[in-house]
């Protein structure tokens, strides 16, 4: 349901705006953080990882702020309905993004421990990968924004495709270090910051699924997902 | 092994018991002042052990409605009453009921605290000694006793029951005039915003009263305020200019309502 | 200059103070004007008080003068057997004390003593001799009440003559405690207001006893079940209209239908009593009626919400409640009917009634009436007693209202 006019008190929207604008702020920081941190690894800028980890530290600061005017907002405004689903995704949502802000940390973490100038092939698929979760971040958190349940239905779609790619790297470097077995170290670095890129997708599905329940009030039903299981290994 | 404790059915456990008949039960009811239409097409069930609030803006016809339930708009001159209102499967407005016996079965209590200018005990006794409830004062005395202790008075009362009832606070009036509605041994109580006058605390222990009362009595409040409807009641009517808008559980209209009023109102859009 | 500063400048300036000033000389006038008004009221309230106790304070005393009188040397023809037995008053009435008392002023006091001594007088010894018959065998020295002439004259309003004469005699003043018991009589020394203060208080009662419980009645009526409609607001008018037609037409009203047509007995209390329930009861009515809506609609919805019936209401809560306003209204009423005068002359309480009715039924007086035909008489002495009548119509109207008042305040409550 669409909410149709303000609030009699105006401040109560202007709260909630701020509440919403936050959660924008932190998702536009954790998108440019998953890019900039693949950017980092595929170019070995090991100023800009640096940088990655020091940023993430702004991204936990929003995340307690968000919580507080969140709680704020539930003491002193005691919303209802559709205002209170709001608050509480808003809450979910943050700490969901926050996580998301770990991941780009620890794959700029994972950035000085690669070798410079030995590029392993499947680490030019990652950028892809991350660019696909990173575009379903931003729409989800577009679709709370603007309290669209059908543009969160889409992204949940999307995480197939995310998890496809996960599963088709993984296959890849698999066969990688079988063939090349001195890179193994490099491997499996790339292993886990594909999986965490993957996360970011799942990541994003949940808060798609938050978003659902705060426009419509009902949780959404699940549809099979894309086959995520170690099963279709050969 | 651990002992588990098994909690109480709660709220959404409660929605999956099957619910008995209504207590009172109101279908398509209108209200007339004279040619100006109050209240139009309403329905409503109130349940046994259940609190079922009618909230809305003032002005849409709550107040008019509750005071359907135990007839007292009989006593506004040109106030015509359409449709059908059962207590346990009887219509109220039949002319083989009888309104001082319904109004003894479906006890009221107003916004602004109004005892009898008489003594506590006298208060409390009025009712069940003109319905001729007590054989002799020993039983008096017991209803009394039972009605100001239900009514949570009894600790505060029971050294001056020969005061005036006017000389006790605000609080303490309202719940002896729950006490009086009591004391006639309703089936349904009424309570036409109950706590308007009074101060939170006094109001805390009102819906603390209320919740109490809830196992024996099938009541039905009015209140403007919509926090105290969520705290305090199970089914919950919303009215907007005479038309009931929405009627269902209160967890329900207050999370997810389905009507776009009920929502601009609950969230404070409206007007 | 800043905001504040021109704030202030104005709230100082001149003009603002001129204001000021004016405003404490309106506030200074008015409370004068107040106090003035109330003061001249006191006044008036205080030359009436005065004059009233002033001029009939005299008629609360008697004065008696002392005469010795020689019984076995007049020719009385009493003996003292006859007065011990069963004949005593009629004996005495009979046997010419007049005349032994004229004798024996003249004998004591000179030519024109006889104007000292009255008919009372004569009354009086006739009871002093009944009760003590031996005085018929020896000179005795009496004390006796003087006539009305030397009563005035005594008190220093009488003629020059007069005045002589009593200067000579020995008196003294007494308390006149006949004034209180006695009724109407021909000589003004011997009148009460017994007879009129009880034909008062009789014709009150069958007022307050009729028009009471109708009129609370009727109000009641109007108020709690009457439907509002055009016939109710005529009604409504018509009975605002009847607490303001003048008393006399009521007192027609009497005569036509009391007098003429139902044959009731004249003079009665019971007919004067009826006709002044007439003209209290719209008062009654009017202020029953405020009182009942005054009574505020919680009241009633508390009762009602009880189960109570609408009878159950009216008399557990309502009435009650509007109790105070409602004898309010009957103080006014009763203070109306005490002092009726014109109604009562026209169903013809205006006769000389010279002993207290015994029963509603008897023919008597009422007190304003009373002073009405005292005030008419010729003779001096009902100046005084015209006065002194006035004063204790007075006091009967004070105490009357202080019972209401009291019962008022008995029964108020606080909501």
């Amino acid at each position: 349901m669409a909410t149709s006019s303000g609030h009699t008190i105006k401040a109560f929207d202007e709260d909630l705006d701020r509440l919403r604008a936050l959660i924008s702020q932190m998702g536009g920081q954790a998108e440019h953080a998953i890019r900039e941190s693949l950017r980092c690894l595929v170019q070995h800028d090991l100023d800009g990882a640096a940088k990655i980890v020091e940023d993430d530290k702004k991204l936990d600061a929003l995340e307690i702020e968000t919580e507080q005017r969140a709680v704020q907002l539930i003491a002193l405004r005691a919303p209802m309905a559709a205002d209170l689903r709001d608050v509480v995704a808003a809450m979910k949502i943050s700490s969901v993004v926050e996580r998301i802000g770990d991941y780009a940390k620890n794959i700029a973490k994972r950035v000085p421990l690669l070798e410079a100038g030995h590029v392993i092939e499947p680490l030019s698929l990652l950028p892809e990968m991350g660019r696909m979760a990173t575009e379903m971040v931003h729409d989800v958190l577009n679709a709370f924004v603007q309290r669209d349940a059908e543009a969160a239905e889409r992204v949940i779609e999307r995480d197939k495709a995310v998890d496809d790619f996960y599963n088709s790297i993984f296959r890849t470097l698999l066969t990688y270090m079988m063939e090349k077995p001195n890179n193994i170290g490099q491997s499996a670095h790339l292993l886990f910051i594909a999986k965490n890129v993957e996360r970011v997708g799942d990541h994003a599905t949940n808060i798609a699924e938050m978003v659902y329940y705060a426009a419509t009030g009902d949780y959404y039903v699940d549809r099979p997902k894309g086959a995520d299981s170690l099963a279709n290994l050969d | 092994m651990i002992d588990t404790i098994v909690p109480k059915p709660t709220e959404t456990e409660e929605a999956n018991i099957v619910e008995g008949p209504p207590k009172m039960s109101a279908r398509d009811v209108s209200v007339f002042y004279g040619d100006k239409q109050a209240l139009q097409g309403v329905g409503v069930d109130i349940h046994d052990d259940k609190v079922t609030a009618f909230i809305g803006p003032s002005g849409c016809g709550k107040s008019t409605f509750l005071r359907c339930l135990n007839r007292m708009n009989d006593t506004i001159p040109g106030a015509r009453v359409t449709g059908e209102i059962e207590l346990d499967g009887d219509d109220i407005y039949a002319s083989k009921m009888d309104v001082v016996q319904l109004r003894a079965r479906v006890g009221m209590v107003f916004q602004k605290p109004n005892p009898f200018p008489k003594s506590i005990y006298e208060n409390v006794a009025y009712g069940p000694r003109i319905h001729g409830l007590a054989e002799n004062k020993g039983q008096l005395d017991q209803i009394v006793e039972k009605s100001l202790k239900r009514a949570g008075l009894w600790e505060e009362a029971k050294d001056r029951l020969q005061e005036s009832g006017t000389a006790l606070s605000g609080g303490q009036q309202q719940r002896l005039c729950i006490a009086r509605a009591i004391a006639v041994d309703p089936e349904v109580i009424l309570m036409d915003e109950p706590c308007s006058a009074l101060d939170p605390i006094a109001t805390a222990k009102i819906e603390e009263l209320i919740h109490e009362l809830r196992g024996r009595y099938a009541i039905a409040i009015v209140t403007h305020n919509m926090q105290q409807a969520a705290r305090v009641s199970q089914r919950t009517a919303f009215f907007h200019l005479g038309e009931m808008v929405e009627y269902g559980k209160t967890t329900d209209i207050f999370t997810n309502p389905r009507e776009q009023r009920t929502q601009d109102y609950i969230t404070g859009r409206y007007g | 200059m800043s905001s504040a500063d021109a704030a202030v400048s104005r709230w100082m300036g001149e003009d603002m103070q001129k204001r000021v000033a004016s405003r404490y000389a309106a506030e200074r006038r008015f409370r004068f004007f107040g106090f003035a008004a109330v003061a001249l009221s006191v006044a008036f309230l205080a030359f009436l008080l005065i004059n009233m106790a002033w001029k009939g304070l005299g008629g609360f005393t008697q004065t008696e003068a002392r005469l010795m009188i020689d019984f076995p040397r007049s020719n009385l023809m009493l003996d003292p057997a006859t007065l011990r037995g069963p004949q005593a008053q009629e004996s005495v009435a009979t046997a010419g004390l007049d005349g032994v008392l004229e004798q024996a002023a003249v004998a004591q006091f000179g030519e024109g003593g006889g104007e000292m001594f009255g008919g009372a007088s004569a009354r009086a010894l006739g009871d002093q001799l009944i009760a003590d018959p031996g005085l018929l065998d020896r000179k005795a020295e009496l004390w006796l009440p003087v006539s009305s002439k030397a009563d005035i004259a005594a008190k220093g309003d009488g003629d020059p003559a007069i005045e002589k004469l009593v200067a000579k005699a020995d008196t003294k003043r007494l308390f006149n405690s006949g004034f209180l018991t006695a009724s109407d009589a021909t000589d003004p020394s011997e009148v009460g207001v017994w007879g009129a203060l009880k034909g008062s208080f009789l014709t009150i009662l069958v007022t307050m006893a009729l028009a009471f419980p109708i009129g609370v009645m009727a109000a009641l009526y109007l108020e709690e079940y009457a439907p509002r409609n055009r016939w109710t607001d005529m009604i409504e008018v018509s009975i605002n209209n009847l607490a303001a037609v003048p008393s006399i037409i009521f007192g027609l009203l009497g005569l036509a239908v009391f007098l003429n047509f139902m044959h009731l007995p004249r003079s009665a209390p019971l007919v004067g009593g009826l006709t002044l329930a007439l003209m209290t009861m719209p008062v009654i009515v009017i202020a029953g009626r405020n009182a009942i809506t005054s009574v505020p609609p919680s009241i009633r919805d508390a009762a009602l919400g009880v189960g109570a019936s609408k009878m159950q209401v009216v008399f557990h809560h309502v009435l009650p409640l509007a109790l105070p306003g409602i004898l309010t209204g009957t103080i006014i009423g009763m203070a109306r009917a005490l002092g009726e005068t014109a109604p009562l002359l026209m169903i013809g309480m205006r006769a000389f009634i010279a002993s207290p009715p015994q029963g509603i039924s008897d023919p008597s007086s009422v007190l304003p009436v009373q002073i009405f035909l005292w005030s008419d008489e010729v003779g001096r002495g009902f100046v005084e007693k015209t006065s002194a009548a006035i004063i204790v119509l007075l006091i009967f109207m004070l105490l009357m209202n202080g019972l209401a008042i009291y019962l008022r305040n008995r029964f108020e409550r606080r909501w």
